[in-house]
């Protein structure tokens, strides 16, 4: 029973990286400008031999389908091609990038969860009163708020006047980082037990991760809100009241039981918000991760890189997704049946 | 909306019969209008719409004159200040409004007319055509939408235009889903069935039958999607890749501002204005989807979500 909704799952996430392979590559193949021409730059494309020589190469004069085909045998082998600005492949420039961000988004999660589900909770016990009230206005000044500008100012009121935390970058400059073990400093320099680097990390870390946690912690509250006043609503919660049950043990066992468990259905697409957040607030804080790697290939027109990072991303973010079904289906046997 | 419902106007949807007054309809402010949030959403948007609206006659200085000292600090003679080129940023701000103002408005309702048609077909036509036009829905769901928008912009050069191109691109499966979702609890109701019956065409009854009755759940979307629309718009300015320079926009005088932040007045007005705009769309929103019916409002939330 639970393998046949995995498998149906897993059809279905493949399906749909098949789709963004064919999206991302008619992308490139239907844009506008001669990829030719931009992969050998402006003297070699003026000689009309060697173009015709590149194209012949890479099998840019067969006819499209015979490209797609070369474009998938490529995946499968790996090669996304070469990015025009770092000159490597796109692929080592993934996983050169890859952690740096991964260490953003996990903390901005974290952050997100505990102060978006718990601020959730209260505003859902103390439904209709001035808390709820002040609760949803920040719920929808998180989501309102351009990340961007938070990014600029909390740059500006944290590290140039305060001094609290850094401004820029994983680690101050000159520092060396931990040995490369997952490629996040923070855990790397735990297990080297280096903890001067860990606390420089951390406290680069922090400022990005709070900002990039704002939207999501909109969203959390809104859902986790929502999510408990429809079990609050139930039969066996009045029951549990009536029967004289202390009010705390009836949250605890009785609401955040069946109110918790969709909340992990929001966190998908709270983590496509996250993405979204990841390229401005890279850019703004010098993270060197996927963001500021998408935004260098997009400002640079480099679109090998731009197209590998597209899916690259959207890969991710099926993967996240998929694991959230395949979660939700493990503790809630309900979803596997529908 | 203002138009006569098509069903009788004795009965509310819920079965309850109502005083068939009319004039008493044509004068009440909405419910959702009367909410505190609401009112103040409504309130700031109308504040920008004027500005817009008025920033030839009021706006002190010109969006792209130069005659001023540069990085002047807010004063009475320039409130928000000047930029690094001497321009006075209370002006740009003003004339920033036209700009993203109807540009979102222009984004959204294209936004609705793809996702609307391709959703209502979805639903309406169900089977085979349902599923395909679903998976490709879940396709533009599963791009990451400002690195897709980024992408596009990029390949075909930044420009305001492309911007909205790349968004529209990213924005439209939204409104598939919820008018798809709407479409399916309509289209087994009786009232539908009764009137494919007389002789109703399929086209003419989702016009005259469907369109009415998932109108508002859509306009609710549209306006939290508007909000949506001004942050990956000037997101994008912001980068580079949407409004190029001297244009006012919004996103693009906050990254000029970026640059100097010791001004700090350059960034935070344009983007206060940003802030203010998305969050008057969102209150407005957020009042409007408390006043729609329970199950509307959850096919909304199921779809946004």
């Amino acid at each position: 029973m639970f393998a046949r909704f995995v498998l149906k799952r897993v059809g279905a996430a493949v399906l749909l990286v098949f789709g963004i392979v064919v999206v991302t590559f008619a992308l490139t193949a239907l844009l506008p400008g001669d990829p030719a021409a931009a992969q050998l730059g402006d003297r070699a494309s003026g000689d009309p031999a060697i173009v015709e020589a590149y194209r012949k190469a890479h099998g840019l004069d067969q006819p499209l389908w015979t490209q797609f085909v070369l474009y998938l045998v490529h995946l499968v082998q790996g090669d996304l091609g070469t990015s025009l600005q770092s000159r490597n492949p796109v692929l080592s420039d993934l996983a050169q990038f890859g952690p740096a961000s991964f260490e953003l988004a996990v903390t901005a999660t974290a952050i997100a969860v505990i102060v978006g589900v718990g601020l959730g909770i209260l505003a859902a016990l103390r439904a209709n009163g001035p808390l709820d009230h002040t609760l949803r206005v920040v719920s929808l000044g998180g989501v309102s708020i351009p990340i961007f500008w938070l990014s600029l100012i909390a740059v500006f009121l944290f590290s140039t006047q305060l001094r609290l935390f850094p401004s820029s970058g994983r680690l101050n400059p000159g520092e060396t980082p931990p040995n490369h073990i997952t490629g996040l400093y923070v855990l790397d320099s735990v297990i080297t037990a280096n903890w001067a680097t860990l606390g420089s990390s951390v406290a680069h870390l922090i400022l990005p991760a709070l900002v990039l946690a704002a939207p999501m912690v909109g969203l959390l509250l809104r859902f986790t809100r929502s999510s408990m006043l429809e079990v609050i609503g139930n039969d066996y919660v009045r029951s549990a009241n009536a029967k004289g049950l202390p009010a705390g043990l009836v949250v605890r066992r009785h609401i955040l039981r069946g109110a918790l468990v969709p909340v992990i259905t929001v966190l998908g697409s709270a983590f496509a918000s996250l993405l979204a957040g990841t390229v401005l607030v890279e850019q703004i804080f010098a993270w060197p991760g996927i963001g500021s790697y998408a935004y260098r290939s997009a400002s640079n027109l480099d679109l090998p890189a731009i197209v590998g990072v597209t899916l690259f991303v959207a890969i991710v973010f099926i993967l996240v997704n998929f694991l959230v079904d395949i979660l939700y289906g493990l503790i809630d046997p309900r979803i596997r049946t529908s | 909306m203002t138009s006569a419902p098509i069903i009788d106007p004795k009965i509310e949807p819920d079965g309850l019969p109502t005083a068939p007054n009319r004039w008493s309809i044509r004068v009440r402010v909405p419910r959702a209008w009367r909410r505190p949030l609401g009112i103040a959403g409504v309130s700031i948007i109308a504040f920008w719409v004027l500005i817009a609206l008025l920033a030839p006659l009021i706006a002190p200085y010109g969006p792209l004159a130069q005659d001023s000292p540069r990085f002047l600090p807010p004063s009475p003679e320039h409130w928000m200040g000047t930029d690094g080129v001497g321009r006075d940023v209370l002006s740009r701000v003003m004339y920033g409004a036209q700009i993203s103002l109807p540009i979102a408005v222009v984004l959204v309702v294209l936004s609705v007319i793809v996702g609307g048609v391709i959703g209502a077909i979805a639903g309406y036509a169900g089977g085979v055509v349902d599923s395909i036009l679903m998976r490709v829905v879940d396709l533009f769901f599963a791009f990451p939408s400002i690195i897709l928008a980024m992408a596009i912009a990029a390949a075909l050069g930044p420009s305001l235009t492309n911007a909205v191109v790349a968004i529209v691109v990213v924005s439209w499966p939204s409104y598939a889903r919820v008018t798809r979702s709407l479409v399916l609890s309509l289209r087994s109701s009786n009232y539908i069935a009764a009137s494919r019956l007389l002789g109703t065409s399929s086209a003419r009854a989702l016009v005259r039958e469907v369109v009415p009755n998932i109108a508002g759940p859509v306009l609710v979307l549209a306006t939290l999607e508007l909000g949506a629309a001004v942050l990956l718009l000037s997101g994008l300015s912001y980068l580079g890749l949407g409004a190029v320079p001297p244009t006012p926009e919004w996103g693009a005088m906050v990254s000029d501002g970026a640059r100097t932040f010791s001004n700090w007045w350059v960034a935070v007005f344009p983007g206060l204005a940003i802030f203010s705009i998305v969050l008057a769309f969102n209150f407005l929103g957020d009042a409007l989807r408390d006043g729609l019916d329970p199950r509307s409002s959850k096919s909304l939330s199921d779809a946004e979500i």
